[in-house]
This record gives C-alpha cells, sequence and structure tokens, in this order.
C-alpha cells in the first residue's frame, strides 16, 4: 500500500529530503535577503512525518489564524508548496520591502498582496529548484493563491492530496530569522507519494 | 457542567445533551451534524473526501461522507437514536486556494457537500440548515440540547443556524 511509504521512511531518506530541505531554505533565504537588503539566517529544516491532526497542533493549533500560500507542483514530482506565515511578519516584510506602513493583513492593499505573492514563488522556487537540481527532474510550479484564515482551513486542501493514499502528512518545515527578529514561518514541502517514491529511487536511497 | 467533545479530521463522536460538540477549522471538509431530538444524542462528523467506493484500494474509513456517516448513524441507532427522527445540519466545503482547481482535487469541497446531501437523501435524513461553500474556514460547535449549530470564522465571526 502507498501508505507506507511514508510509515516506512529510513534514517538515510529523511537526511536525504532534510538535505533538499537545507540547499531549498539556503536558496531561499539568499534571494530574500537580496530582495529585502537585509540580514535573513535559517534553521536547519526538519523533516516531520505525522498525524494530519497532529500537524496543525505543531504548528500552533487548528484556530491559529496565518497566510498561506499555496503553489501545485506539477512535472515530473507532484504535490504543494506551501508557505505559512504570521501576519505580523507579512507586514513587517512587506514594510521593509516596499516601504509601507502595513499594520495587520487585513490592511495590505492589492499592491502588498501582489508582493507577498512574489515573496512566496522567489521561496517556493527556491526549494522545488533545489529538488531539480539534485534529482535532474523537471518541476514547474503555478501561480500561487493566497489565503489569510484558520490553520486547519489552510491545511485542508494539502491534506486531502495526501487522505487520498493514507492518514499522515510529510513535510520539510523550515524556520527563518530576518533582521535579527524571531519570525514565525514555515516551507511545508509536500510532495505526493508517488512522487516520493521517484524521488528516493532516482537518488537511489535506500530506506 | 456540560462537557465539549472534539470531534478530528476524519473523526466521528457522539454525545448526550447538555454535552457540545466541536470540530475546528473545517476548510475543504464538511461538518455533519446529526439530532435525534427525542433522545438528545446528537452525533458530528468531520470528513475530508466524498466516496469511498471512488478509492477502492484504501479501507474505507471515516475520512469518506459514505463511511463516517454510516457508522455514525449505526453508532447513534446503537445508543436508543432511530434513523427516521434523524435530523441533519452541515458546514464547510470552502475552496481555500485557487490554485488546486486544475489538480485532482479540483472543487474537492463542492464535491464532498454533494456527496453529503446524497447520502443523507438517500438515507431520508432531512438537512435543516446549512453553511457551506465559499473561501472561508469554519469552526463548528454543535449543541444537541437544542439542535443549534454555531458556526465561527477567522474573519466573519459567527452565525447560528
Amino acid at each position: 500500500m502507498q501508505e507506507n511509504i511514508y510509515k516506512n521512511l529510513g534514517a538515510a531518506q529523511i537526511d536525504v529530503l532534510a538535505e533538499i530541505g537545507n540547499i531549498g531554505s539556503g536558496n531561499a533565504a539568499t534571494a530574500l535577503s537580496t530582495m529585502l537588503n537585509t540580514s535573513i539566517s535559517i534553521q536547519t529544516p526538519t523533516v516531520k512525518i505525522m498525524d494530519i491532526n497532529k500537524a496543525a497542533d505543531m504548528l500552533g493549533g487548528p484556530e491559529n489564524v496565518v497566510v498561506g500560500i499555496l503553489s501545485v507542483m506539477q512535472g515530473d514530482v507532484e504535490g504543494m508548496m506551501l508557505f505559512l506565515l504570521e501576519s505580523e511578519f507579512a507586514c513587517k516584510t512587506l514594510n521593509v520591502l516596499l516601504g509601507s506602513d502595513y499594520k495587520d493583513f487585513n490592511s495590505i492593499d492589492e499592491m502588498g498582496q501582489s508582493a507577498l505573492i512574489e515573496i512566496a514563488n522567489i521561496m517556493a522556487y527556491s526549494y522545488a529548484n533545489a529538488l531539480a537540481a539534485l534529482t535532474d527532474f523537471f518541476i514547474s510550479l503555478t501561480v500561487p493563491s493566497m489565503c489569510y484564515d484558520m490553520l486547519g482551513a489552510v491545511l485542508s486542501e494539502p491534506s486531502i492530496v495526501f487522505a487520498e493514499v493514507g492518514d499522515q502528512l510529510m513535510f520539510i518545515k523550515g524556520d527563518m530569522n530576518v533582521a535579527g527578529e524571531n519570525m514565525k514561518s514555515h516551507m511545508l514541502m509536500i510532495p505526493e507519494a508517488k512522487s516520493l517514491q521517484k524521488i528516493m529511487e532516482k537518488l537511489g536511497v535506500q530506506g | 457542567m456540560s462537557k465539549i467533545v472534539t470531534v478530528g479530521i476524519s473523526d466521528i463522536n457522539l454525545v448526550s445533551a447538555p454535552d457540545v460538540l466541536v470540530t475546528y477549522a473545517l476548510g475543504s471538509c464538511v461538518g455533519i451534524c446529526l439530532l435525534d431530538p427525542l433522545s438528545r444524542l446528537g452525533g458530528l462528523a468531520h470528513i475530508m473526501l466524498p466516496s469511498s467506493k471512488q478509492l477502492p484500494n484504501i479501507p474505507p474509513s471515516n475520512k469518506f461522507a459514505d463511511t463516517a456517516i454510516l457508522n455514525l448513524v449505526k453508532q447513534m441507532e446503537s445508543l436508543g437514536a432511530r434513523k427516521a427522527r434523524l435530523k441533519a445540519k452541515i458546514a464547510g466545503g470552502a475552496c481555500m486556494f485557487n490554485c488546486v482547481n486544475n489538480t485532482a482535487i479540483s472543487n474537492i469541497g463542492k464535491r464532498n457537500v454533494a456527496e453529503v446531501k446524497n447520502i443523507l437523501a438517500t438515507l431520508g435524513i432531512p438537512i435543516l440548515a446549512e453553511d457551506t461553500g465559499s473561501d472561508y474556514g469554519r469552526t463548528l460547535y454543535f449543541y444537541p440540547e437544542n439542535g443549534t449549530m454555531k458556526i465561527k470564522s477567522a474573519l466573519k465571526g459567527e452565525s447560528f443556524y
């Protein structure tokens, strides 16, 4: 059964995924740091495999209101990239980038929203490119869409992709510090089970 | 004192009044409240996918509308409820992200709602109220005491059904 690929991931496979996350967040931090002209540090990403109900708890609880920006991965690898950030982080980042004065998510105008989507796009491509470079796979991403809502609801569509094969969700989770401030953000890279299998085969990793 | 019982994703549960059922942050998932007004027994299911028959490779579980509703009705009947008396209220089935609409899960929220209605109709259980669709998350509280469904959202406040 396909769902077993998540339950049976071995240490070597988890290391490979963490490394993809590592290169991805390195690329993302460099791109964002150049764009914002400020220092950005990242924590070593972790690979988490967990029950769907526990995932929301780990990320701050199902009713925690967050900004979620989702891109769909297409091509040789299918799945989703979900950039989650607190409203405060979104505003501060935009204020640095645009010289604006956004106070909360609802005050962000169209200009700010499209800038935020562009930031998420750069982040998502940083991870997708890291994966593509290591595997030689072709990966493209759809234009991201954004919502500001309860975390549980934001996670529902990515979770459903997984529900078709199992009850567990796998993601690579990376945190970021911007200009010395510890800002909560997570980049979740969520490959489909079949795609994850392909990645492991391509990289010659046995569990 | 009444207890508040949480129903997780892909889960079902039931309580007797005055206890309360809650499920958090429904997105494209659907919450189905069932009430037997006579025994004041209430049940709640939180489903993610429409039909277990479309995915024959995986065991039917409460993540599917069809399986979850049938299991919930069965459990309620075993505690004294009668199918003929059951009434339903449903919520959820939103579309959170437009970009999923050219993938395998496009319109999943709408499909979930359609399948839930289809199954309830087959069982002859009337739907008294619904708060479905659109593009925002909903937390659902269900009070078997009087059959009220309370919907709480992040930006639109609370509504009662």
